[in-house]
C-alpha cells in the first residue's frame, strides 16, 4: 500500500507557483481553534481528508487513519481499512464512529452533507462513495471497489512506469466514456435543488478527468469532461459545489482554474485567480460565496492561502497560508463553510481540524 | 466481468465487450424478454435487522434454512457470515476470522440444515452445523507469506489442470437427492466437480469453451428432486442442464447471462435465473439487463420480475439467490451492499398472459 503513494504526487508539484490574485485581494482578519475536537483515548485522526457539517451543526470527519493492509487470497491481492468516519457534536464533544470496519473505506478523500442531513462519504481507495443516513446506515453506493488490487513482483530497484495505464489501486474506469459509475479516484460530490448528484471523477495521475451526473434515485444521467486544458477539459477535478441556481463550480486543480458549468454540463466561465484549487465550500443564504483553498502540496509551505470570492470570480478577501503553527494551514482538503464566517478546515499535513473565525468587519471583504 | 478485473483494466471493457455486446456493440436483451409477462412483486422494507455499528458490505450469497433463518454471506472489510431470524432480526455470526473467509462467494443450506460457504478468496468449501461449528471442509488455502504470492496473475497465464480436490476461485454449490454434491469451480477451472456425501470426488465435467458442455465462467448451479443439476454458464449467458451423472441434457440460452439461480422448494419445482446487471453499471447494459427469470425445469420461461437500480425493491447485480419458498426470494445484491426479501405476487398476473399453474 505504502508503494502506491509514489505515483500520486509526481506532476502535481508541477504546478505550485505563486498566484496573481493574492497581491489584490484584502486580507480578513480571523482566529483559529485547532483544539475544539475531543478525541476519546485511543482514537487518533490521522489526515481528516473530509470535514463537513450538517444542519444540526454535527461535525463528521472522513479521515485517513489505522491500518491499510493487504492479504493474499488465491494468488490475489485483497486491500482493506485504512479510513474511518466520526461525529462530533458543534461544540466538538465526540459522538460516534459510523462506517465501522466498511469495506469501502480504504482512503478518506471528501466528505460532504446534503441538505437532508444525508453523508456522503468519497473513498479514493475504493473508487466509491457511500451514502449514509443519519442512523449512520448505507443507503446508496456509487462504485465498485475493485475486488482485487494488481502488486507487481516489486524488486527493490523497482519504479512504476511513468504511465501505467491502470492506476495502483486498482480503479475501473476508463475515462470519459464509461457511462456509469465506474469511478477512478473520486474527489468530490455536490447536489443540485433538484437533488442530481454530481461526481468528480477525479484526482490523481490515471484518473477519468470527467464529472458525472446521476439523478437523485442514482440513475446515471450524463458525463462530460476528459484530460486537457480546454474548456470542459480538466487535469485533475479535484472539488465540486453547487450554487442556489444550480450552477456547478469545479475545480479544475492541474488547470489551476475553477470552471463553471450549468446543470446540464454546458460550460459558462472559468476563473484563474485562485491559484491551486484543492478545497472549495460555498455558503447557504441569499447571498453565496464560495471559499477556496489555494493548498499547499505535502513537499513544500509555499502558498496556503484561502480566498473568498463572489460566484462571479471577483475575489473579496484572503486569509491563511501555509505552515504548521495556528492559523497557519497544512496541506488543506477539506472545507466547510455552512456558516459564512464560520469555516472548518480540515488539514492533511498537519493532521488538523481548525474551527476559523472570520472577522470581515474592516469592511474590506464585501457583503 | 469480475474474472476480468483482477486483470489489466482496459482488458476488462474488452471482456464486457466481447461477451456481451452484439455486432456495432449494442447490447441486447435476453431473448425471451419481449414475450414474458411481468410477475408483480413487491420488496420487504428493511427486512434486515443490522444492529448498530455493524455493516454489509458487499453481499454475495443468500441462504434459507428449514426454519426461515437467512444467511449473507457478505464481503466487508473481512468476509462474514450472518445469521438473521425468520422476520430479520439479526441472530449472530458465524465463522469469525475464519482462517477459509476471504472473498466471499456462495452460500447454501443443505438439507440437514448445514450452512455451506465457497470461498473464492481461499479456494475453500466450508460446512459448519447448525450450532455455526467447522464440521467439514474442502479444498486447501494456498499457501501464504511467500512472496509470489503477492504477485497479480497476468492475463495469459496458462490455468493448471483441475485436480479432484483443489478448487480455482470456485463459485457454488448444489445437492442431488442422494447428498451427493456439485461445485461449480469457477473463475479459474471451468467445471463442474461432483463428490459423494462424504465427500470423495467422483468426477468432473467441462472446460473453457462455448460449445455445448463446455463452460465459461459457471458462476451458479442448482440441483432440482430429480437429481438434475442446472449451471449457469454466465459467461456464455446459457443455462446448462446436466443429468445427475453429468451428461449434457438441454442448453437454455434465451434468458440472458444466469449470474444466480435457485429452485424452489415443494413439489413443482420451479427454476429462477437472475440475468443481473453487470457490476460496473455501465448504462448501457443497464438499459437492457437486470431482471429476474421465473421457469419450468423443462426451461419454459412463464414470468419475470425486477429491473436494475439503487433503490428498494430494484436489483443492483443480484449474485445469489434463495426461493425456498416459491413467491418468497431472498435476492443478495454486490453493488448496493444489500440483500432483500422479494414478495411475487404471480396470482396478480394479468389472466391473459399467466402461465404455468
Amino acid at each position: 500500500m505504502k508503494a502506491l503513494l509514489r505515483f500520486t504526487p509526481l506532476a502535481l508539484v508541477l504546478f505550485a507557483s505563486s498566484v496573481l490574485a493574492q497581491g489584490s485581494a484584502p486580507e480578513i482578519a480571523y482566529d483559529t481553534n485547532s483544539t475544539f475536537l475531543k478525541w476519546p483515548e485511543h482514537i487518533y485522526m490521522g489526515e481528516p481528508a473530509g470535514v463537513a457539517a450538517d444542519s444540526k451543526g454535527h461535525i463528521f470527519i472522513y479521515t485517513r487513519t489505522g491500518e491499510e493492509n493487504l492479504t493474499t487470497g488465491t494468488s490475489r491481492t485483497f486491500v482493506r481499512g485504512g479510513s474511518k468516519l466520526f461525529e462530533f457534536e458543534a461544540n466538538g464533544t465526540y459522538v460516534r464512529e459510523i462506517g465501522q470496519d466498511l469495506y469501502g473505506f480504504i482512503r478518506a478523500e471528501r466528505l460532504r452533507v446534503d441538505s437532508q442531513d444525508f453523508i456522503w462519504a468519497v473513498d479514493s481507495g475504493s473508487d466509491m462513495l457511500m451514502k449514509f443516513d443519519q442512523q449512520g446506515h448505507i443507503v446508496m453506493t456509487f462504485g465498485r471497489k475493485p475486488e482485487a488490487v494488481d502488486v507487481p513482483a516489486m524488486p527493490p530497484e523497482y519504479e512504476p512506469p511513468p504511465n501505467p495505464g491502470r492506476d495502483p489501486f486498482g480503479g475501473r474506469g476508463v475515462g470519459s466514456g464509461e457511462l456509469g459509475d465506474g469511478l477512478n479516484r473520486p474527489s468530490d460530490v455536490a447536489f443540485d435543488s433538484n437533488g442530481n448528484i454530481f461526481i468528480a471523477d477525479g484526482h490523481g495521475g490515471t484518473s477519468n478527468y470527467r464529472v458525472i451526473k446521476f439523478d437523485k434515485n442514482g440513475v446515471f444521467v450524463k458525463t462530460w469532461g476528459n484530460k486537457g486544458n480546454g474548456p470542459g477539459q480538466f487535469q485533475w477535478p479535484s472539488a465540486i459545489v453547487i450554487d442556489a441556481k444550480n450552477n456547478l463550480y469545479v475545480a479544475d486543480k492541474g488547470n489551476r482554474r475553477i470552471q463553471v458549468f450549468d446543470d446540464d454540463g454546458t460550460f459558462k466561465t472559468e476563473y484563474h485567480n485562485v491559484g491551486f484549487p484543492a478545497a472549495m465550500c460555498i455558503t447557504p443564504g441569499a447571498h453565496q460565496y464560495i471559499y477556496v483553498s489555494n493548498s499547499n502540496e505535502r513537499t513544500n509551505l509555499d502558498n496556503g492561502e484561502i480566498y473568498k470570492m463572489e460566484l462571479d470570480g471577483t475575489v473579496v478577501g484572503r486569509f491563511g497560508k501555509a505552515g504548521k503553527g495556528p492559523k497557519e494551514f497544512g496541506t488543506v482538503n477539506s472545507l466547510d463553510c455552512r456558516s459564512e464566517n464560520e469555516l472548518t478546515v480540515g488539514e492533511l499535513l498537519n493532521w488538523r481540524v481548525q474551527k476559523v473565525t472570520l472577522h470581515p468587519g474592516s469592511g474590506k471583504s464585501g457583503n | 466481468m469480475k474474472r476480468c478485473f483482477g486483470l489489466v483494466f482496459a482488458m476488462a471493457v474488452f471482456c464486457l465487450a466481447g461477451s456481451t455486446f452484439g455486432q456495432g456493440g449494442v447490447p441486447a436483451r435476453a431473448a425471451a424478454f419481449a414475450t414474458t409477462p411481468d410477475i408483480p412483486y413487491e420488496a420487504v422494507p428493511n427486512f434486515f435487522k443490522i444492529p448498530d455499528g455493524l455493516y454489509l458490505g458487499e453481499v454475495l450469497g443468500v441462504a434459507t434454512d428449514s426454519k426461515g433463518h437467512v444467511f449473507l454471506y457478505t464481503r466487508g472489510n473481512h468476509t462474514r457470515l450472518f445469521e438473521f431470524e425468520k422476520d430479520g432480526k439479526f441472530m449472530r455470526e458465524i465463522g469469525d476470522n475464519l482462517y477459509a473467509f476471504e472473498m466471499a462467494h456462495g452460500v447454501r443450506v443443505d438439507k440437514n440444515d448445514n450452512i455451506w460457504a465457497v470461498d473464492e478468496g481461499t479456494n475453500m468449501i466450508v460446512e459448519f452445523n447448525q450450532l455455526g461449528r467447522v464440521i467439514f471442509t474442502l479444498g486447501s488455502k494456498p499457501d501464504s507469506g511467500k512472496g509470489w504470492a503477492f504477485q497479480t496473475p497476468k492475463f495469459n497465464d496458462p490455468v493448471p489442470p483441475a485436480q479432484p480436490y483443489i478448487f480455482n476461485r470456485p463459485t457454488d454449490i448444489a445437492w442431488d437427492p442422494q447428498g451427493n454434491f456439485f461445485i461449480a469451480d469457477g473463475y479459474g477451472n471451468s467445471r463442474v466437480a461432483k463428490y459423494d456425501k462424504n465427500g470423495t470426488f467422483i468426477k468432473s465435467v467441462g472446460e473453457k469453451g462455448k460449445a455445448p458442455g463446455q463452460l465459461n465462467l459457471p458462476h451458479a448451479i442448482a440441483a432440482d428432486a430429480a437429481g438434475n443439476v442446472y449451471v449457469g454458464d454466465r459467461s456464455n449467458s446459457r443455462v446448462q442442464i446436466f443429468d445427475d451423472d453429468l451428461n449434457l441434457k438441454k442448453v437454455v440460452d434465451n434468458v440472458g447471462a444466469p449470474w444466480a439461480m435457485c429452485i424452489s422448494g415443494g413439489p413443482h419445482q420451479y427454476l429462477y435465473v437472475s440475468n443481473s446487471n453487470p457490476d460496473n453499471n455501465d448504462s448501457r447494459m443497464i438499459a437492457v439487463s437486470g431482471e429476474i427469470y421465473k421457469m419450468e425445469l423443462d426451461g419454459t420461461v412463464i414470468g419475470k420480475f425486477g429491473k436494475p437500480g439503487k433503490l428498494p425493491g430494484e436489483f443492483a447485480t443480484v449474485h445469489s439467490l434463495d426461493c425456498r419458498n416459491e413467491n418468497e426470494i431472498y435476492t443478495a445484491e454486490i453493488t448496493a451492499w444489500r440483500a432483500q426479501k422479494i414478495i411475487l405476487h404471480p396470482e396478480k398476473m394479468a389472466a391473459s398472459s399467466k402461465a404455468g399453474n
